[in-house]
């Protein structure tokens, strides 16, 4: 059997890359062909500009379009919030995570304090529950969940328990549980681009598009 | 073994009742052990006639003989280790040549199943002739001497996990003890070199108890390699706070700032460098700025970089991710052009319709 130093070795280098591989290859063939496709042009006369438009729609999708929205699905906003800020607070802002992006892109900038970070995650975890709770209890929501719905769920779940659990020591030896985390990341990270999780990138040019038919339009979206 | 008992040597070599019980009571401190065990340490080494001992030396550097024998002379456990009967060593020993090896013989017929073989470096497995002593190769003496031994103690990395001499490519087919014997109680004792208290004090349990004490997943014994070095570091709340190093001479290493993003390896490494400390609780390696190797662990030199962060890959991705976002780039331009044809052909074979088209048929 494998112990737990050979599969710490294993998911820092040979699966580290497969799951890279894929990652980047996907992400990048996926939004090619995606953006390649276009538009039909519009031969109308501009009344505003789509670029504008176009910037302000990303921007502006970030809060509830309306009261209306924000009381049908309170909860699904609200936890989502919590849920994604908590996440990019965990991912970006950890140390040992700034020195992973340093070491792959070059890049770095400041971490927070280890207390914070613990923080952030237990909310992140409370909100992938209350989301997923809430994905159960609703009848609508829970007539329109795919699999897909429910996988993503848990792959984006165990990433930040696991990064709880081998911060926290809950299982020994600590290569384990270290391990664990790097590869429930890195399963993330293989079914990356052919899901639902491609949102992190498309949601821009969503808007963008949307954003910017409605202001060549004139149309205050 | 010979007649005489531990507690005759050291009184011959003038050690006090009260110094010889404080040994006792940190030993039992150090083994985890309640207070109530004092005397009877006392009691077992006071009596016991001295634990006969092999020590083979293997693919090794001699580095775990010296860390044992410059313990702090002469510190108690020194004068302990003195004073088992070390019937065969050939670092340590006067005896040379044939000898020696008839030491050895000796000891194995007259102590049989009852004496301790500590191993120290790893067995080659490939050609036999990369490591002989007296013609034997180490293979050969390793099963021989283990057949009549009560337990093996695997001294250092090298013979707890094949160290050094088993790193990629492992040239010489190297294993470490529990690889090659099963059949006897083996307890490891990693380290590069291991910390000379926890030999004396893993002999001193044997002693006592007549059996190893309680052992980690990877065989080592649970007092000394229960906790790592991260969680019993003088540094952690630097790294709770943020606070790191970033290179061996700006200001965060000047003021002792965690060391992890140096490469240090504390997180993964058990062991009580943090707490024994070395060189009589001097310090330890990250006391003195340098961050944990994790020499204790299996594979601690072919485990990446010692000066690159945990939380790094092992691998080199910049050409990976080079090479992959190029062919990433190809494929979904050639699918972007396949779907273009597909739509400028469509438009092409669209045939406009008319009402009077419809009407006709």
């Amino acid at each position: 059997m494998m112990s737990a130093v050979d599969f710490l070795a294993w998911v820092r280098g040979p699966m580290f890359n497969i799951a890279l591989i894929i990652f980047i290859f996907g992400v990048i063939v996926r939004l090619l062909e995606m953006l390649l496709i276009g538009r039909k042009p519009d031969y109308s006369e501009a009344r505003e500009s789509a670029f504008a438009g176009g910037v302000r729609t990303i921007f502006r999708r970030f809060m509830p379009a309306d009261t209306g929205t924000l009381q049908r699905s309170t909860t699904v906003i609200f936890a989502g919030y919590v849920f994604h800020i908590g996440f990019f607070i965990v991912l970006l802002l950890f140390v040992p995570h700034i020195l992973l992006i340093k070491d792959t892109l070059g890049i770095q900038w400041a971490g927070l304090p280890t207390p914070i970070i613990d923080a952030a995650t237990v909310m992140t975890l409370l909100a992938l529950l209350v989301l997923l709770i809430n994905r159960l209890v609703n009848p609508i929501l829970r007539f329109l969940s795919t699999f897909q719905d429910y996988l993503i769920w848990l792959l984006v779940f165990l990433p930040v328990l696991t990064g709880y659990m081998a911060f926290h020591h809950f299982i020994q030896p600590y290569q384990l549980v270290l391990a664990l985390h790097i590869l429930s990341v890195e399963l993330l990270m293989i079914v990356f681009p052919f899901t639902k999780l491609m949102h992190t990138f498309t949601l821009f040019f969503a808007r963008w598009y949307n954003g910017a038919i409605a202001g060549r339009k004139g149309v205050k979206a | 073994m010979s007649d005489k008992t531990i507690g005759d040597s050291l009184r011959e070599q003038g050690i006090s009742r009260r110094g010889f019980l404080k040994f006792c009571a940190t030993t039992a401190s150090l083994l985890a052990l309640p207070p109530a065990m004092i005397p009877q340490i006392a009691y077992a080494l006071e009596n016991t006639p001295r634990q006969s001992v092999i020590w083979l030396s293997f693919q090794e550097c001699t580095g775990c003989t010296e860390s044992l024998t410059r313990s702090h002379a002469p510190t108690i456990e020194g004068l302990i280790f003195d004073h088992i009967s070390l019937d065969y060593h050939h670092t340590l020993q006067a005896a040379a040549g044939s000898a020696a090896e008839r030491a050895r013989e000796e000891a194995m017929k007259k102590n049989h199943g009852k004496y301790l073989l500590i191993v120290d470096g790893s067995i080659p497995t490939g050609n036999p002739g990369y490591s002989t002593i007296a013609g034997i190769s180490n293979l050969d003496m390793l099963k021989e001497v283990a057949a009549g031994a009560a337990a093996i103690v695997a001294i250092g990395t090298c013979a707890a996990f094949g160290g050094l001499p088993k790193a990629a490519p492992n040239p010489t087919g190297a294993m470490s003890v529990s690889d090659l014997i099963t059949d006897k109680p083996i307890i490891n004792v990693p380290g590069c070199p291991p910390i000379p208290i926890v030999m004396t004090a893993v002999i001193a349990h044997f002693i006592t108890f007549g059996k190893l004490p309680q052992l980690d997943n990877l065989n080592r014994p649970m007092a000394f390699y229960g906790q790592n070095i991260h969680d019993r570091c003088y540094r952690r709340p630097f790294y709770e706070k943020g606070l790191f190093a970033n290179t061996f001479d700006d200001e965060g290493a000047k003021k002792g700032w965690c060391l992890y993003k140096l490469g240090c390896k504390g997180p993964t490494t058990y062991n009580a460098c943090a707490t024994t400390k070395w060189n009589d609780g001097v310090s330890f390696p990250i006391e003195s700025g340098h961050g944990c190797l994790g020499c204790s662990e299996p594979q601690f030199w072919d485990g990446g970089s010692f000066y690159k962060p945990l939380s790094v890959p092992t691998i080199k991705v910049h050409d990976v991710m080079a090479y992959t976002a190029i062919a990433g780039a190809a494929v979904g331009l050639t699918v972007g052009g396949l779907n273009a044809m597909k739509k400028t052909n469509a438009v092409k074979q669209h045939e406009t319709v008319t009402i009077d088209d419809l009407e006709r048929k």
